[in-house]
């Protein structure tokens, strides 16, 4: 037996083993999302448990060093993990921020002290991160963001007001691009600082959305004083780390094109819904043909992450791909969520009842539409795309 | 096992793209056989060359002479050939007719001919205007030692100058495939030019009659020989179409950058260079399907069939995506037989119809998944 081979057995017989059956089962709302943190709330005893045993194998973070809290597995043994993971339902233990998006910046940019410190707790899930880069008047122009961070000795003094901070108002620490060089040309004077919510000056106001959830918020910051070693990269280079980040967050977000599940076909979930005809296809042909349609384009894309994933861990994928990859995802997800809605008809409608878990289908279709904006709108993704991989002119 | 091409794979995919782009060009193969008015579309010599190269036996066994690679190795090549639009028998007999006689004692008559370039074979299996392999009516009647063909077939690839033809028909004991060679008694082969100046056959079986060793493995247990020979020419037929898809990208893009309106390159108007990145995007997305089936086959998954379909549909959208977007992005000039793009939109609606269009391959998806 060669060593994956190997490799793959112990993963089985262990996640058999220890992954409790609770967490076999899909995830049905937010509530079976495990987000960790200071304050982490646990719907039940299975779900803490999951986190800590895998934690504790460094399998939040399979391919992170050893060092900083990973498993130290190579891109072919996480890729089994995932494999098996994937087989028998198992839930990913950590949703997080951190390890989504902050960590790979710290393993490229931060200091070794800034790695043992933040990197660990990450990857056990204590600490929840939020992300602070959009302001009201920086949104596609990200780089003309205003908050500024003044050099006050030895602190930061940062004063501004960030938008759209996903979970800002039950995040721990924040991620945020400041402006330290206002007379700098734009993606020259920017900052990347880390600091922690709970500092004097800091403040949060949830956003309502169109899904009747409040995901994102409004965030002030009046005063606030920031340790001068919580800086990440160079002062004023900042720009370089947040757009590395980027490629990450982009990463993650096109990972929604990828339905869930281990059968990840759409039809498989909706043909029941939808109604069957005497031979088992679904009734509405024009229903059935959107579907098998919109499964091809799915089971495609899941091919293209499997390969876009598996050239990332070797190194290979051109650095703009990630915005190749979110913006396909993410137009996927919308269209996911149309014929899920289509469907379902009137019984997805519902928005509050009990038979609708709340409405659950249809906030889902509403929160989908922001896919296509967060992280950078398709606009700009297909930007990016035309002028560093096709290079095409700029205007 | 990593969805990307292994150092082995790259190195042949430079030996094919390095070696089409030279001698399978548009001008060399496709334009020469075309102007000419050559009555097998595609040029023997360079059909030769791929026996020297190799390439025939990449599905070969190496007990049988080939090189015992598979699929995706067979797409590698096909990729090229889509991007330089080369007029091959490869499609049809380095995967069609080698997947047909794996393991028979045909190969022994036809492999080394196969291998060496010197052997076209073509698949005779539509009978209508659309690929239709459930609902085969040619009919095979035992006949003596043997059988008596009687029906026609259309659309069979190649045809006009075969040597050998992999005839899918139905038997009293359910669908066989046969052998049948080229100057069989009562076979009557048509040549026929399609859009894209490929040479495709239509043929009249008038009781051709045939040994029982012409059959290809059991009598009546065709359907699953038939299932291995689509499954690898849609699969390389998918990887073609990504070749072609990305042939017309490239010429598009290059366009971009080049014309000027407006005192300005055209491929900075935004309207322009969004269609442009969505276009990569789509290519991308299709060429890891094609690889996915391939690779799914060369490992022998129960998963194969299903992504076979979501590979030749995936690809066939992207490619006719990529034609379209090729002719309008050229404007005036993408309308002129003097500009290489319309003969890739020609070339992308053979393809697309080969095999099973979108829509079929759409039909067995929803089967194949339940719904």
């Amino acid at each position: 037996m060669s060593d994956l081979e190997s490799f793959r057995q112990d993963v089985r017989s262990w996640l058999e083993a220890n992954c409790p059956p609770e967490m076999r089962e899909p995830v049905r709302d937010e509530a079976d999302l495990c987000w960790g943190g200071r304050n982490a709330s646990f719907k039940n005893d299975a779900q803490r448990r999951w986190l800590e045993l895998m934690a504790e194998r460094g399998w939040t973070v399979p391919d992170w060093p050893r060092d900083y809290g990973g498993g130290g597995l190579s891109p072919a043994e996480a890729k089994i993990l995932k494999q098996e993971m994937a087989r028998i339902g198992a839930r990913s233990p950590l949703y997080s921020f951190g390890i989504s998006m902050l960590g790979p910046a710290l393993l490229k940019y931060g200091t070794e002290a800034q790695k043992r410190r933040f990197l660990p707790e990450i990857a056990r899930g204590e600490i929840r991160w939020c992300q602070g880069y959009s302001e009201p008047n920086a949104g596609s122009d990200l780089a003309s963001l205003q908050t500024r961070a003044e050099d006050r000795g030895d602190n930061w003094v940062v004063n501004g007001q960030k938008v759209w901070t996903s979970y800002a108002d039950k995040a721990d620490w924040i991620f945020c691009l400041v402006r330290t060089e206002p007379k700098a040309p734009k993606h020259k004077g920017i900052s990347f600082l880390l600091f922690d919510m709970a500092t004097e000056g800091v403040s949060t106001r949830p956003i309502r959305l169109i899904s009747g959830a409040s995901p994102f918020c409004e965030t002030f910051f009046d005063e606030v004083r920031v340790p001068r070693d919580q800086v990440v990269g160079e002062i004023n280079k900042g720009w370089d780390v947040a757009k590395y980040l980027l490629g990450h967050e982009r990463e993650m977000i096109s990972g929604m094109g990828v339905a869930p599940g281990a059968d990840g076909t759409l039809g498989r979930l909706l043909a029941d819904k939808a109604g069957r005809d005497g031979e088992g296809r679904i009734a509405d042909p024009f229903l059935r043909v959107d579907i098998a349609r919109f499964d091809i384009d799915a089971l495609a894309f899941g091919a293209m992450s499997e390969r876009f994933l598996d050239e990332l861990k070797a190194g290979r994928a051109h650095p703009a791909q990630p915005s190749m990859m979110k913006y396909a995802g993410t137009e996927l997800n919308k269209r996911r969520n149309e014929i899920v809605m289509l469907a379902g008809g009137a019984d997805f409608l519902e928005w509050e009842s009990e038979a609708s878990r709340g409405g659950k289908t249809a906030r889902e279709w509403l929160r989908s539409k922001a896919n296509s904006i967060e992280g950078g709108t398709s606009e700009i993704q297909l930007g990016i795309v035309a002028k560093r991989i096709l290079e095409l002119p700029g205007s | 096992m990593p969805l990307y091409l292994n150092d082995d794979q790259t190195m042949l995919q430079d030996t094919a793209r390095t070696f089409l782009a030279e001698e399978g060009s548009i001008q060399k193969q496709l334009r020469k056989y075309r102007d000419m008015n050559c009555k097998d579309g595609f040029g023997h010599a360079l059909w030769r060359q791929f026996g020297e190269m190799g390439f025939t036996g990449i599905l070969v066994a190496e007990e049988d002479g080939g090189l015992g690679l598979g699929h995706v190795e067979a797409g590698i090549v096909l990729e090229e050939i889509g991007r330089n639009l080369t007029p091959s028998p490869f499609l049809t007999t380095a995967i069609g007719a080698v997947e047909a006689l794996r393991e028979t004692p045909h190969r022994q008559r036809w492999l080394p001919g196969i291998l060496s370039g010197e052997t076209v074979a073509a698949l005779a299996i539509d009978e209508g205007a659309k690929h239709r392999p459930e609902g085969i009516a040619l009919t095979a009647e035992r006949c003596g030692n043997g059988f008596r063909l009687s029906g026609a077939k259309q659309f069979v690839v190649q045809g006009a100058s075969a040597d050998l033809f992999v005839v899918a028909a139905k038997a009293e004991e359910g669908p066989t495939l046969f052998v049948v060679e080229k100057d069989a008694g009562g076979l009557e082969v048509e040549g026929v030019r399609l859009a894209d100046s490929s040479i495709a056959a239509r043929l009249t079986f008038e009781g051709v009659e045939v040994d029982a060793d012409a059959v290809i493995g059991d009598v009546g247990q065709g359907g699953a020989v038939l299932d291995r020979v689509l499954n690898g020419v849609r699969a390389g037929a998918a990887s073609e179409m990504v070749g072609v898809a990305s042939g017309s990208m490239a010429l598009t893009v290059d366009y971009l950058r080049q014309r000027k309106q407006f005192g300005k390159l055209i491929g900075e108007f935004q309207a322009l260079q969004h269609r442009a990145a969505h276009l990569y995007s789509e290519v991308e997305i299709a060429r890891a399907a094609a690889l996915k089936a391939q690779q799914l086959l060369d490992e022998g998954s129960d998963e194969a069939e299903l992504f076979v379909s979501v590979a030749k549909a995936k690809a066939g959208m992207v490619s006719t995506l990529a034609v379209q977007e090729g002719v309008q992005m050229h404007g005036g000039v993408g309308m002129t037989d003097e500009y290489d793009i319309g003969l890739y939109m020609k070339r992308d609606r053979v393809l697309n119809e080969l095999f099973g269009d979108v829509n079929y391959h759409a039909e067995r998806v929803a089967r194949l998944r339940g719904y």
